[in-house]
């Protein structure tokens, strides 16, 4: 009787220990090393908090972590607004045999290099680029649009990625909900456009939050695409990072932004929970 | 130095050794098989990794070269300070930052006499860094300059002449700036008149206001691939900080490539091979610095696949056409004119940086 005891509460840590065990290894543990970092001084070693203090005291610190929540709230935005339209077509409009292939192309661009597309939107919206060309060819303009190393550009490179990964959350949550919700509110006299407002949409917006918060947190801490599309025109915290590391080597400082990037992160966390009331789930 | 002071911290302490940790797994992904001691292992720039370079040395001397790139002098040094002595046998290293290595104590003294310094282009020796405490820690194998790099179809020639047209009207909107603070900030103080080498604390205010004028100018700050981009694609006609590495190499595609040393100077870069005082094979790390520095070698790392750049050794076998490109004949005006890469102490550089971020952030 005892030994069965042990026995099931010993099965559950047993099932839990390799992920647990792959998060200390690879989360908390570089997660340490790296708040001992932006603890240390650049140079000579030594406890110092002015790594941090840098952040709060440089305008130009300061602007990038502002540059990254606006260019991050907007993607997210734009995204869903994007995708939720796409997901709601995918998942009631798309019959069930072609829902395959059509979720197939839907994660094409998932396969495709970030760099690789990232250039390709650089030529796209370049000055000689492919929409400027259109534009001038056929007259509606006459001098070409500063498209690339625009905010705009990487804002569409931002889009194009995360509207995929947004589809996909809630074309998952709108398969989900039991087509009884949509019957119930028509017996009881609501049109289509108040059951989409009143059942529908609430129903999925665990979804839509979800997809959110991932495209939250992959846009803020992306490098890549700011870089090649937004011309460092304005500079945002992923490249405020690696500046510190290229030839200083100042990887206290990059830490410290880094858990400063972090926190931000952890913030939206919570407050994503917190509406939701995950917790409870 | 530095790493002596820090010795008895303990978060140095736990810091070192958590690096030593992640050492072990850097290593393996990034430089293979580092466990055969007969490979040469090497700490390089792209440049080097060109299997045209490589390969004659590979099978010249039955040997495998392990090597891992880096980008920037602090990104390479951390990459040292995560491995264990001897992993690594030789470093590609900006000449100006040579005394940084030695200053941790990384690198072997060279041996003059059995490498070719007669050779080099006497103002690329770069004795100032190269040679510290009387001893010679690197040896120049490459150079150039960042100056002007422009289309000749689109701008006035003539106009390159010149570090104002940087900033003129003329060409709002028409330029690219290269993204590496320190060579940018070294033709700001060349277009006010000032030497890189003599630049201070006092001078910022008026290196960041030329920055800004340039950077009112620009349509982009780009690192390499980016800058080289815009200016392939004719986003650009200008590129400041771009010279003989951005068009040599695109020389082929696009003739109207060209790049121009001012009147008022370029800034030359430059860099160097050092040897690693713990390398374990330290007689092939010295084939391997001969080998690079030989005729042959400099051709072939003149004009790797990655990027051109002048050969340090007046006698590279490079061909007619080559030396065209790089515009070697007039290696001896160009060098008159150019002056070093700023070398900030370790204040003046996070200053010089802060200052570069700010431009960055300017609308």
């Amino acid at each position: 009787m005892s030994s069965t005891g042990n026995g099931g509460r010993a099965l559950p840590w047993a099932l839990v220990t390799p992920a647990l065990g792959w998060t200390l290894l690879f989360f908390v543990l570089p997660f340490i090393a790296m708040g001992f970092s932006s603890l240390t001084a650049h140079e000579g070693g030594g406890f110092t908090l002015t790594n941090y203090s840098q952040f709060f005291t440089n305008p130009s610190y300061w602007q990038a972590m502002v540059n990254s929540l606006e260019v991050t709230a907007i993607v997210t935005l734009v995204s869903v607004l994007l995708a939720y339209p796409f997901a709601w077509i995918l998942a009631e409009q798309v019959p069930e045999r072609w829902q395959r292939l059509a979720l197939m192309l839907a994660v094409l661009p998932f396969w495709t290099s970030y760099v690789v597309r990232s250039y390709s939107w650089l030529l796209v919206l370049a000055q000689n680029g492919v929409i400027n060309r259109a534009l001038t060819g056929s007259g509606l303009i006459t001098e070409p649009l500063q498209l690339a190393n625009t905010r705009l550009a990487t804002v569409t490179g931002f889009v194009h990625f995360f509207v995929m990964l947004l589809t996909l959350t809630i074309f998952a949550n709108l398969k989900q909900l039991s087509p009884s919700y949509r019957k119930a509110a028509a017996d009881l006299g609501a049109g289509p456009v108040r059951t989409f407002l009143h059942v529908v949409l609430p129903l999925t917006l665990p979804g839509i939050m979800v997809g959110a918060f991932l495209t939250f947190v992959l846009c803020i801490g992306d490098y890549i695409t700011p870089q090649i599309l937004g011309g460092n025109n304005e500079l945002l915290m992923p490249q405020l990072v690696m500046m510190q590391i290229g030839r200083r080597g100042d990887f206290p400082l990059a830490s410290a932004l880094s858990i400063i990037l972090m926190a931000v992160v952890t913030v939206a966390y919570l407050a994503c929970a917190r509406w939701l009331k995950i917790e409870r789930a | 130095m530095s790493v002596k002071s820090a010795s008895g911290n303990p978060l140095s302490i736990l810091k070192r050794h958590l690096r030593a940790a992640c050492a072990a797994t850097a290593l393996l992904l990034g430089a293979g098989s580092l466990a055969e001691a007969a490979d040469l292992n090497a700490l390089i720039w792209c440049d080097h990794s060109d299997p045209a370079l490589l390969q004659p040395f590979e099978e010249a001397n039955n040997v495998k070269v392990n090597v891992k790139e880096f980008e920037g002098t602090g990104a390479g040094l951390a990459i040292v300070e995560q491995s264990q002595p001897g992993d690594w046998d030789v470093m590609v290293i900006d000449s100006i930052d040579v005394p940084r290595g030695v200053e941790k104590g990384l690198f072997e003294p060279l041996p003059e006499d059995k490498l070719p310094f007669a050779d080099l282009f006497p103002q690329v020796k770069m004795d100032g860094s190269t040679v510290v405490g009387g001893k010679r820690y690197g040896i120049t194998e490459k150079f150039g300059y960042n100056t002007i790099g422009f289309n000749k179809t689109k701008v006035d020639p003539a106009d390159m002449q010149s570090l104002a047209s940087l900033t003129s009207d003329k060409y709002k909107g028409k330029v690219a700036i290269y993204d590496y603070y320190l060579p940018v900030i070294g033709m700001a103080a060349l277009a006010i008149g000032k030497k890189t080498s003599e630049l201070t604390e006092a001078d910022l205010p008026a290196l960041k206001e030329e920055l800004l004028k340039m950077k009112a100018n620009a349509k982009l700050v780009g690192e390499v691939t980016a800058s080289q981009t815009a200016l392939a694609t004719g986003e650009v006609d200008i590129l400041v900080g771009g010279g003989e590495w951005v068009t040599a190499g695109l020389a082929k595609e696009n003739p109207a490539l060209d790049f121009s040393i001012p009147k008022e100077g370029a800034v030359l870069w430059s860099q160097s091979l050092a040897m690693f005082k713990d390398s374990k094979n330290k007689d092939l790390a010295l084939k391997f610095i001969q080998y690079i520095m030989s005729p042959e070698g400099q051709a072939r790392l003149a004009t790797s696949s990655c990027y051109w750049g002048m050969p340090a050794n007046t006698k590279a076998a490079l061909t007619d056409d080559q030396k065209k490109v790089l515009r070697f004949d007039e290696q001896p005006g160009f060098l008159a004119r150019a002056q070093a890469y700023p070398a900030p102490n370790a204040d003046l550089d996070k200053k010089m940086q802060d200052m570069w971020t700010e431009m960055l952030q300017a609308k």
